[in-house]
């Protein structure tokens, strides 16, 4: 809750908003307190006094009745029946909403359909029907006015509420016992209050300004009594001769109205989760980079060196060390498996390879990474983006969110292409067809003009494999490729990675969480654990023969298929959170063989051979095990 | 050993292309009929991949969609109307996502209590204290009790759904993929805790999964999943080992494993069979090596085939 208040006092617009809110609301709370002159009581003798006169500060009406009494009355008025407006249509909106959305089917059908019909009819003459039906009279405005809301409310809600009714939530709900009505009432209205408040932040000065125009029809409040639209009614034949009758209500209304929409924003944008986690905010081309101490001199190893980069998260006033100084490099046709645990950062070293990490809250502090010998952290963008995909292309875990929806996948890659190469669209078509035959989809000519859901998880991994392939890179980095996919699937994509780099001495970085598939497919692998590498080497040697403990209970942990039933192996403990890492080796508070100087400071990577290990008291000696 | 869970000619199918007036277009079976004994205390593994219908036949044993045909009996009661308030005292079911299970607006007590209160109508002090033992036979400090899902890492909320499983005192579980969210070093910890917790109270359960070797470490027997049905059932240590169906063989190929070259143990880029269309014979006839005209006209029922195993095929392997 406190923290809701401070989003929304750092809105400036919506806390000024809320302050002049606030200042009418507590007014209109005390006029009874107020010393005032009765507001109906006429005085014919002083008609039409100008403001500032003795006895009426605001001047009087058409029938002499002081208007600042009026006004505060009025506004007094306006304010109840709008808010009351505001919540009878947002309860029985919610509640029509919710039973809709969450029986479904028929229910849903009829209600909508209903709805639907009351939104047929212009707004404003519904409101005028209701009221001719039910006769004029400040309640009866009311009831028109909530009626013609209800609609907007249950729409609304009844889009959240499909959402959550087929949540796991609410079946574990069903199986703890709980009938239908606790359903709603427990599970789901808790959930939906959130929009439920902000569709009412957002409407209610409209429903305000509704109530005043259907009074200023005269078909609201009656006379004598006064709310802000009468008082606009009545006052509209004397507009040219005594102005001040109405601009008085009529900027009250507008102070009105103003400041709830201004206040509404702010409450909207404060509890909308997406807007809080900046989804809107639209991130930067290239992740922002900002390198302080030196840039790390080239080794001149591997077509792709990454040396010492640093990439962190910087939310709010925390910092998040997601890649805390990673080397690496792939040669021409080789295979490097960046193996890990999630939030162990081997994504985020992928993605800072070409600058995807999206920024902000992503920041490149430190490090290089040299594609040929050039260095790309801090390249001008242009320079990033003539590179990906010519150079260095990647493959993502999911091909559904990477492919677009509406587009056929013909066009999606010959638009690869052309990002890089103009050419015709004979000419791409013919290359799509290419792709399409080199990752070994049947039926490539028919494939071509289908949509992305047409296919089946492993076919549009295949098309996105063809994506990566369209402009022939040197290097690819395949984050998890084929961890959404079914294990017969997977076998076929792993297979065709392979045949591709040896027929195109590809060299690629896959990065995985299963031993397995490493094994399969990788010649050299890196183990990253809370941000940085704790061990590299040749697969075999690794698999055979851990270095780092952490390895070594990792594939403990892994269960293998054709051993039978047993007990498994397990780490106790979780890994360390990134914004607070331990002193010395992030993983001495799991690990069996730590000692009190794991704990004391920094850990390096020792090197010896093609082998390296991070730690001080290795499951054997790295020496002899890097021969 | 008493029989836990009995399944008859258990079979679900949808209507789908629902049309205004009239009945609807087609019908999809995502599950044919089953019938499947599962003793007390056993770990059953059902093993298939995406689109064979685990989920559904999971939803329909905790009676969350009625069945189209068939019966389930638990503890030899028959259990006929899909009404998972009475479901839930004899069978529960663990989530695939431990997050999303969880109502993100209730504390943890708050999940805990309802079984408690609607399953088993017990008042405040015995809630709390039987909140407390299950609390300490997950290894969960009674802390969390106060705070809200999305504090958790997915190992702890996992924990919370199999306390809350727990907490309505069903014999059977059904594991829905249990560990699929979770990381490999989180995930050992998961299935040894559920180890622990089978010995502790005597229960059954069924271990669905796509992890064939995850499957293997954890269940007494195994049966495959594939279109919808059950193509071979047998011990968990000769399923994978000696497949006798076709489709075993080929999953037990393609698990990615230490020390075995890579190779794609199928080159042809086939496809599930279209659920709308079904073949008439066996499902698995077009993508299988072994397949007979014979198999492309009649479906071959679950018979033993030598041992305890039980395969759907015409022509299984030795």
């Amino acid at each position: 809750m406190s923290g809701f208040l401070k989003l929304l006092a750092r809105n400036r617009l919506a806390l000024a908003g809320g302050i002049v809110m606030a200042l009418v609301v507590l007014l209109a709370l005390v006029t009874p307190l107020l010393p005032l002159a009765d507001p109906d009581v006429t005085n014919t003798g002083a008609r039409f006094q100008p403001p500032f006169s003795e006895g009426a500060l605001l001047g009087t009406d058409h029938l002499g009745r002081d208007l600042l009494s009026r006004l505060l009355w009025g506004t007094r008025l306006s304010l109840a029946v709008g808010f009351a407006a505001a919540i009878a249509a947002a309860t029985i909106g919610a509640a029509v909403g919710i039973v809709s959305g969450f029986y479904g089917g028929r229910t849903d059908n009829l209600i909508m359909r209903g709805v639907d019909m009351l939104m047929a009819f212009p707004y404003i003459l519904l409101a005028l029907a209701i009221v001719a039906a039910l006769g004029p009279g400040l309640l009866n405005a009311l009831i028109a006015v909530a009626a013609v809301n209800v609609p907007f409310f249950a729409r609304n809600i009844r889009g959240i509420t499909v959402g959550l009714a087929h949540r796991e939530f609410v079946d574990a709900a069903r199986l703890s016992g709980l009938s239908n009505a606790r359903i709603i009432l427990s599970e789901i209205l808790p959930n939906v209050i959130p929009v439920i408040v902000i569709a009412m932040s957002t409407t209610i000065g409209w429903m305000i300004l509704e109530t005043a125009g259907l009074s200023f029809l005269g078909l609201g409040s009656q006379p004598p009594q006064a709310d802000l639209g009468s008082m606009l009614g009545e006052a509209r034949s004397a507009l040219i001769t005594n102005p001040h009758t109405s601009v008085v209500p009529g900027l009250m209304i507008l102070i009105i109205v103003m400041s709830i929409n201004l206040l509404g924003d702010g409450v909207r944008d404060a509890l909308d989760p997406r807007l809080k986690s900046g989804a809107l905010s639209r991130p930067m081309a290239a992740t922002r980079v900002d390198r302080r101490g030196p840039v790390p001199e080239s080794a001149g190893q591997g077509l792709l060196e990454v040396q010492e980069l640093q990439t962190q998260f910087h939310v709010k006033d925390r910092v998040y060390r997601a890649v805390g100084g990673v080397s690496l490099h792939v040669e021409p046709g080789e295979c490097l498996g960046l193996i890990g645990e999630s939030g162990s950062g081997k994504s985020v070293t992928a993605l800072s390879v070409m600058g995807l990490v999206a920024s902000p809250p992503g920041v490149i502090t430190g490090g290089a990474v040299r594609y040929e010998g050039e260095d790309l952290i801090g390249a001008p963008y242009g320079r990033l983006r003539d590179m990906r995909g010519r150079n260095v292309a990647y493959i993502f875990q999911d091909p559904l969110a990477t492919l677009h929806p509406l587009y056929r996948v013909g066009d999606q890659l010959i638009e690869a292409i052309r990002a890089h190469r103009p050419i015709g669209r004979r000419e791409g078509q013919a290359r799509a067809l290419e792709l399409l035959k080199s990752v070994r989809i049947p039926n490539p000519e028919k494939r071509l003009t289908d949509y992305p859901h047409e296919l089946s998880g492993g076919m549009r991994q295949r098309i996105g494999i063809a994506m990566a392939l369209a402009n022939e890179p040197d290097v690819i980095i395949a984050d998890e490729p084929t961890t959404a996919l079914d294990v017969t699937v997977q076998a076929q994509i792993l297979a065709l990675l392979d045949d591709l780099r040896r027929e195109r001495g590809l060299a690629i970085v896959f990065i995985t969480h299963d031993f397995g598939v490493v094994a399969q497919l990788c010649d050299r692998v890196a183990v990253m654990y809370a941000g940085r590498i704790v061990e590299e080497g040749p697969t075999q040697a690794i698999l055979e023969r851990p270095l780092h403990p952490y390895t070594a209970r990792l594939m403990a942990c892994v269960p293998e298929l054709g051993t039978g039933k047993r007990r498994l192996e397990a780490i106790p403990g979780l890994p360390p959170v990134v914004d607070r890492l331990p002193k010395g080796c992030a993983f001495a508070e799991r690990c069996t063989r730590a000692q009190p100087d794991c704990r004391k400071g920094e850990i390096d990577l020792y090197r010896a051979g093609p082998r390296a290990v991070r730690c001080i008291h290795p499951e054997a000696p790295l020496q002899e095990a890097a021969e | 050993m008493s029989i836990a869970l009995k399944l008859t000619d258990l079979s679900k199918s949808f209507a789908v292309g629902r049309r205004l007036f009239g009945g609807p277009v087609g019908h999809v079976h995502a599950v044919h009929p089953i019938t499947l004994e599962v003793p007390q205390g056993e770990t059953l593994g059902i093993v298939g991949e995406s689109g064979c219908g685990k989920s559904t036949l999971a939803r329909l044993l905790v009676g969350l969609i009625a069945p189209t045909t068939g019966s389930i009996e638990i503890d030899g009661a028959a259990l006929d109307n899909a009404n998972p308030a009475i479901f839930g005292k004899r069978i529960q079911y663990v989530f695939q996502d431990p997050i999303s299970s969880l109502n993100p607006r209730k504390t943890i007590r708050q999940i805990m209590e309802s079984p408690l209160k609607r399953l088993h109508g017990m008042g405040k002090a015995e809630r709390d204290r039987r909140i407390s033992e299950i609390f300490a036979s997950v290894n969960l400090r009674e802390e969390f009790l106060e705070r809200y899902p999305h504090e958790f890492s997915g190992g702890q909320a996992q924990r919370i759904g199999i306390a809350r499983a727990l907490a309505a005192q069903a014999s059977i579980l059904i594991l829905d993929e249990p560990v699929s969210a979770l990381d490999v070093s989180v995930q050992a910890q998961v299935l040894n805790l559920l180890a622990d917790l089978k010995a502790e109270f005597g229960l059954t359960y069924l271990f669905i999964s796509h992890d064939l070797a995850v499957v293997e470490a954890v269940s007494d027997r195994i049966a495959v999943l594939y279109f919808g049905s059950v193509v071979e059932l047998g011990p968990a240590e000769e399923v994978f080992r000696a497949p006798r169906h076709p489709y075993t063989k080929l999953l037990a190929d393609s698990a990615p494993v230490v020390g075995r070259p890579l190779k794609a143990p199928e080159q042809k880029g086939t496809e599930l069979p279209d659920p709308l269309n079904p073949p008439p014979g066996c499902a698995f006839a077009a993508r299988c090596p072994r397949a007979s005209d014979r198999c492309r006209a009649e479906v071959p029922r679950l018979e033993a085939a030598g041992g305890t195993t039980q395969v759907a095929c015409f022509h299984p392997l030795t």
